[in-house]
């Protein structure tokens, strides 16, 4: 039964992605300009060459077969070469994911260590100025604009104060191997301790800026859905059997309440993921999100079109797996 | 059928009446309400409130401090930027742009959400199929990427933003008003209109529309704040209004450069941002309590 439900959500996404590959492939063959001209650049090139170059690139075919081709090629990886990188769009994206997914991570981890005990704390306390201080804040973290509060934190812990580094992910005086590429994962386990902490700190700026409006939204969350949870007869009678209050709320309630926390938190990747733009050209972050947005200055369409595809699919799959994770945690959801 | 459209629209007045009633109660809504009012009359009164031209360029006061600070003139409250404008009447016109492109972009794409989820709604089947499956598709790309690559694809401009945000802002409202219409569709007065004869038109339009208008506005202001900050965005990172349009995000990137000698240039805009999202979230929120009881928090 579950597993039929997994396997029949699985059959579900294959729509999607076919739907999201065609917006892609769409998005970036409608775009006016000759992507032979912008790939020969300043470069003086015959007719012939140009000719045999389109060709090449399969310019020259069919529409629906160029997609076929496009789907085909993204399946096994290959987009094709970078006009500005001069080097195939694949080996692009592999060496900047990993710093986009670091900060993600990063600034989710960072938004629910906030939104969570306030989200309890204000629902415990409901209708207190704790309460009402936490809405307040929460509003004043969703309606603050990404790209203004990096640069203020810039301005005042960077500029002024200078505690914080103004870009980069690490000094360059640290080497770290790569294993994943992602430093604070790949300085840990092999006990760099000094490099993880100047990654750490290079991190912080970026992931709290990125982090605060889902901190801001994971707090009301938190709390609606601990308020829901106190009034259950469960809770009720945990209280009554004369359980300490830290107990209820921690074992018993917290338990059940976090789920819509950490499902809201899945669905919401893609906010993460799209403000992963902003975030990463405010404090020059290398990665995959920066790449695309200077692919749409250079006018690179490979890397934008393949970079596009691959945070869509990315988010995609979140979804599915939160979508999954949540049916099968929620007891009342019936298979 | 003519006796079932005059009274569907009389109860949907009344409701719709005591929601508002019970909105003006609220006193921290209705304060960010006439906020969000200033800044329209700010955006309208441009031309007559700025006190400088904001395209004007003037390389003698190039970063020109605020008045309180020393080097400024109370004739430039905030300063002046790079090239010497006037920071205040460039926020002041700036207004223009955020909200201009924040009321086009959610009236065309609540207008086109609204017509689709009616239709997917009411209408099932395949029609439900292609547009839940689009709206799938849509839901699957972070908003500010797709945002980025169309505008990558079509270029800068005014017109171009608008259609960037309406291609994907529309599943919002669409999925809002697909959900009411599912459970509206069933209800008594809907049976009795189908009862009577009504056309399919009549029925969405005249019958269910008027019925979910409540949630549909909320939803409308609340994306309202959204669009204001994607549109930021995007000028931000150069992909929106171009220069020398005096648009708050670009302004903010300008000041990017300056952070260490010039922090005004870019602080200022973003308060702007700040203060009217603020101000439309607190008022939508307050819509919100008062339109569904359900979601009051």
């Amino acid at each position: 039964m579950r597993l039929g439900f997994i396997v029949e959500r699985l059959l579900q996404l294959i729509p999607v992605l076919i739907g999201i590959s065609l917006v892609v492939f769409l998005m970036m063959t409608l775009t006016p300009g000759d992507p032979v001209e912008i790939m020969l650049g300043d470069q003086l090139a015959t007719a012939e060459q140009k000719e045999s170059l389109r060709r090449d690139m399969g310019l020259d075919l069919p529409a629906a077969e160029r997609f076929i081709r496009f789907v085909r090629n993204s399946l096994s990886g290959d987009f094709g070469r970078s006009f500005f990188h001069r080097r195939p769009v694949a080996e692009v994206i592999a060496e900047r994911l990993p710093a986009t997914i670091e900060l993600t991570i990063v600034a989710m981890l960072i938004a629910l260590a906030v939104a969570i005990p306030l989200g309890v704390l204000a629902a415990v306390r409901r209708g207190s100025l704790i309460d009402k201080a936490a809405t307040v804040i929460s509003l004043i973290g969703v309606s603050m604009p990404g790209f203004w509060l990096g640069i203020m934190l810039i301005l005042l812990f960077a500029v002024h104060l200078g505690w914080m580094p103004v870009s980069g992910r690490i000094d360059y005086a640290f080497e770290v191997p790569r294993i994943t590429g992602m430093i604070l994962f790949d300085s840990l386990v092999q006990g760099r301790y000094a490099a993880f902490l100047n990654a750490l700190h290079h991190i912080l700026m970026p992931a709290v800026t990125l982090g605060l409006a889902m901190a801001a939204l994971l707090m009301r969350v938190t709390r609606t859905s601990m308020i829901e949870v106190l009034q259950q007869d469960y809770i009720v009678f945990a209280e009554a059997k004369g359980l300490s209050r830290a107990r209820v709320l921690v074992r018993h309630a917290l338990k059940n309440a976090l789920i819509p926390t950490v499902t809201v938190a899945a669905l919401e990747t893609g906010y993460l993921l799209g403000g992963n733009t902003i975030v990463e050209m405010v404090f020059g972050w290398p990665g995959l999100a920066r790449v695309i947005v200077e692919g749409i200055y250079s006018r690179d369409f490979p890397l934008v079109q393949a970079g596009v595809l691959v945070i869509a699919v990315i988010y995609v799959t979140v979804n599915f797996a939160a979508d999954v994770l949540y049916t099968l945690l929620n007891p009342r959801v019936k298979l | 059928m003519t006796a079932a459209a005059p009274s569907a629209a009389g109860r949907q007045d009344s409701i719709l009446r005591i929601n508002l009633r019970k909105f003006t109660r609220d006193r921290l809504a209705i304060a960010a309400a006439a906020g969000v009012v200033l800044f329209v009359a700010m955006a309208l009164l441009a031309p007559w409130l700025a006190p400088h031209d904001p395209y004007d360029t003037d390389l003698l006061r190039r970063l020109q401090p605020p008045a309180w600070m020393e080097g400024g003139e109370w004739s430039y409250v905030f300063g002046c930027d790079s090239l010497g404008r006037d920071i205040v009447s460039r926020i002041i016109y700036g207004a223009r742009i955020s909200i201009f492109i924040g009321v086009a972009v959610v009236l065309l794409a609540t207008l086109v959400g609204t017509l689709a989820g009616l239709a997917a709604g009411y209408l099932g089947g395949a029609v439900d199929g292609v547009i839940s499956r689009i709206v799938d598709v849509l839901l699957g790309f972070p908003y500010l990427i797709f945002a980025i690559g169309l505008m990558g694809m079509m270029g800068p401009g005014l017109q171009n933003i608008i259609l960037a945000l309406v291609y994907k802002e529309w599943t919002i409202s669409c999925r809002v008003v697909r959900g009411e219409t599912l459970a509206t569709r069933e209800l008594e007065y809907v049976e009795a209109a189908r009862a009577v004869g009504a056309s399919r038109t009549h029925i969405m339009l005249r019958e269910i529309l008027p019925n979910i208008m409540s949630p549909l506005i909320v939803v409308a202001t609340t994306r309202m704040a959204t669009i204001i900050i994607l549109e930021a965005s995007l000028s931000f990172l150069g992909l929106g209004m171009q220069p020398p349009l005096a648009s708050w995000g670009s302004m903010v990137a300008d000041g990017r450069s300056f952070l260490s000698d010039a922090w005004w240039v870019g602080t200022f805009p973003g308060v702007a941002i700040f203060l009217l999202v603020l101000a439309i979230n607190l008022a939508s929120q307050g819509l919100r309590d008062a339109f569904d009881p359900r979601l009051r928090q």
